[in-house]
């Protein structure tokens, strides 16, 4: 499998921001253990760096690799869609097992 | 509006020894470092809400005296309406005018676009960029690229990147274009709606004057899609690109400023290349010329007299006729008159080209060509049909501005008629003639009437209370002949000659004879002869009375 290159922008260190800092690393760890780089940028720290990628809203997460490129948008609370924003399948609960990829 | 109630305690302890233009910073909000300035004018009240110059040509003018000072307007118009324009310009009248350094937010063009969209409007941004004067927050959307929304979101890293941006080069204007953009991207209106909200406030915390562009879908109807203008409430501007009688019209109107004064209704504006938006302020324009008692020649002595020995210097003369009576030759002769005075005058032609002119000045006598050389004439030759009404009105105080013209010509004020509505065409004839007394030089207009006998003209109609002299030119049928006469209806501030005279043109231009004393009915084209003894019967009987 390919590594995954993630970089996480937030505002601040906001509840949303903890949340999605957590959320992330929950379905990082899970999914991708060992295969993944995960980069945090404070868009109040490194206002530069969000005008670059054109920022709006945050918390962004960017998938830079593998292609094609993404933009997960929101506390990353809902797992399901983050997946499908990674290009990994949803897990769903228990016996279920993995769905065909899309 | 509160604001002022709001400092009132605060004045009341701090007042004494306070001046005017005196600004005090105080924190209203126990540690929140919220900072509030109070400016104070003369009597040591609170001074209202203060504006700053636009720089928009005639803008200033109908705002009387710009945009709130460090406050977002919202700008509103349908799509087509000039918005971006008005947001550029913004921008760039700051930068030019007054070296205020600018922040562009861009929410629909991405930058590229915008740089290369209005440099056919004399602005070079790119330039601007570099110096530091203009910095682009791009909020385009990315293309090719969509986004998966998983969960909470706000809209911080917008505001955050505005934040940079405006302490960068120490912005003091912002424009944020435009706003319906936003709304189309993220799917949660109530969301969005609130982090705008938190954006607008956060701007008008930083001090800065921020215009705000958001669409409409209809020209009269909501102020804006998608509620917008509930949280820039404070100030609301409406583009309008109408379209009437297949032509379109932009007006621009100022629907609220909030605590503060403007001119009210809808006036006109237009986009002129190199220059941008320039607003056409009628009801500002004040009736405050002088009025000199100088008199000058109309070029034809006959006429001088009957007018009581000239028009005056400053004032507008109307010349109404029907086609081919002597309009074009009067005014000719009335610009030529101009360079034998070693004056100025400006020729505004919108019916005959440049060599019918010269080629009929030089069957007078008179060499145009020879003027023009010396500098002391200008002819401008234009297609009523090249331009709207109001692009044709810029043109024209251009060349009165650049050339000084002493004397000028409009021949004929009514073909310019035929290229609007009536309301537009009024609107051109007291703005032209509000310009030129301002100038304080002569003006000439000339209008066609359409009957070939008597009548009057839509332009006569319009201009007749603004001009001070109105000089009529009919055709009289007499015995099988078309005759001419020529009459002063109207020479405000003078004694004229009421009678209606009887004029010949030859090679040598005008010559005015005797009046059709027997003659009755002239001006309303039904000519009818009465034998002499019964126009002295007449007479007598008024004498008797």
């Amino acid at each position: 499998m390919d590594k995954f290159k993630l970089r996480l922008y937030i505002t601040g260190k906001t509840p949303k921001s903890e949340r999605a800092i957590a959320n992330l690393k929950e379905i990082c760890e899970k999914e991708l253990k060992g295969l993944y780089e995960l980069q945090i940028i404070d868009v109040l720290e490194s206002p530069q760096l969000a005008e670059d990628e054109k920022i709006l809203a945050t918390p962004t997460l960017i998938k830079d690799l593998p292609p094609p490129l993404k933009r997960i948008i929101g506390d990353l609370s809902n797992s399901d869609k983050v997946l499908l924003g990674l290009d990994l399948s949803p897990v769903l609960d228990n016996n279920q097992g993995k769905e065909d990829g899309r | 509006m509160n604001e002022i109630e709001e400092y009132k305690g605060i004045e009341k302890i701090e007042t004494p020894g306070r001046r005017h233009g005196d600004e005090i910073r105080h924190r209203p909000y126990e540690n929140t470092g919220i900072e509030k300035r109070v400016r104070y004018d003369q009597r040591g009240g609170i001074a209202g809400i203060e504006k700053i110059e636009t720089g928009i040509e005639g803008f200033d003018m109908i705002s009387e005296g710009g945009l709130p000072k460090g406050r977002t307007t919202l700008i509103a118009g349908t799509s087509g309406s000039a918005k971006t324009v008005f947001a550029v310009q913004f921008l760039s009248e700051g930068i030019i005018q007054k070296d205020e350094p600018g922040v562009f937010v861009t929410f629909e063009e991405p930058p590229e676009d915008i740089r290369k969209n209005v440099i056919s409007l004399g602005w070079d941004v790119a330039k601007w960029e570099q110096e530091g004067k203009w910095v682009f927050v791009d909020a385009s959307p990315v293309v090719g690229e969509d986004h998966v929304i998983a969960g909470e979101y706000d809209l911080g890293a917008l505001l955050a990147r505005i934040e940079y941006a405006v302490k960068k080069i120490g912005a003091r204007r912002i424009s944020m274009d435009s706003l319906g953009s936003v709304f189309a991207r993220f799917s949660e209106a109530g969301l969005v709606r609130n982090e705008l909200f938190k954006i607008a406030a956060a701007v008008k915390q930083i001090g800065v004057t921020a215009i705000i562009t958001a669409e409409r879908t209809q020209e009269y109807g909501d102020i804006a899609r998608f509620g917008i203008e509930e949280f820039v409430a404070d100030n609301v501007i409406i583009l309008r690109n109408v379209l009437e009688a297949e032509k379109r019209r932009r007006t621009m109107e100022i629907l609220k400023f909030r605590g503060t004064s403007h001119q009210k209704g809808e006036f006109p504006f237009t986009v002129v290349r190199n220059i941008g938006i320039v607003a056409i302020p009628l009801s500002g324009i004040e009736l405050k010329q002088h009025s000199s008692t100088v008199r000058i020649s109309s070029g034809n002595a006959e006429l001088d007299k009957m007018c009581g020995g000239g028009f005056f210097r400053d004032s507008i003369i109307l010349v109404s006729g029907a086609t081919g009576c002597g309009k074009t030759m009067l005014s000719t002769g009335f610009a030529a008159e101009a360079a034998k005075n070693e004056q100025k005058a400006l020729l505004l032609a919108f019916e005959e080209s440049r060599k019918q002119l010269f080629r009929n000045a030089t069957g007078w006598g008179i060499d145009f060509e020879k003027m023009e050389d010396d500098g002391i004439l200008k002819v401008v030759c234009r297609y009523p049909e090249a331009e709207g009404l109001e692009d044709h009105l810029i043109i024209i105080k251009r060349v009165i501005t650049e050339f000084k013209p002493h004397r000028v010509v409009v021949d004929s004020l009514s073909a310019l008629e035929r290229v609007s509505t009536i309301k537009g065409f009024r609107e051109f004839v007291i703005a032209l003639t509000s310009f030129i007394k301002h100038q304080e030089v002569a003006g000439l207009f000339t209008s066609t009437t359409g009957d070939l006998m008597g009548g009057s003209s839509v332009t006569e109609a319009h201009i007749s209370t603004i001009t001070d002299t109105i000089i009529l030119l009919r055709y009289v049928e007499m015995f099988g002949e078309m005759r001419r006469g020529i009459t002063a209806l109207k020479m405000r501030g003078s004694m004229h000659d009421k009678d209606i005279r009887e004029f010949n043109i030859d090679g040598e231009g005008m010559h005015i004879g005797k009046s059709f004393s027997n003659v009755t009915g002239i001006l309303s084209g039904h000519p009818v002869f009465s034998a002499p003894e019964e126009v002295d019967r007449v007479r007598n009987l008024f004498k008797e009375a």
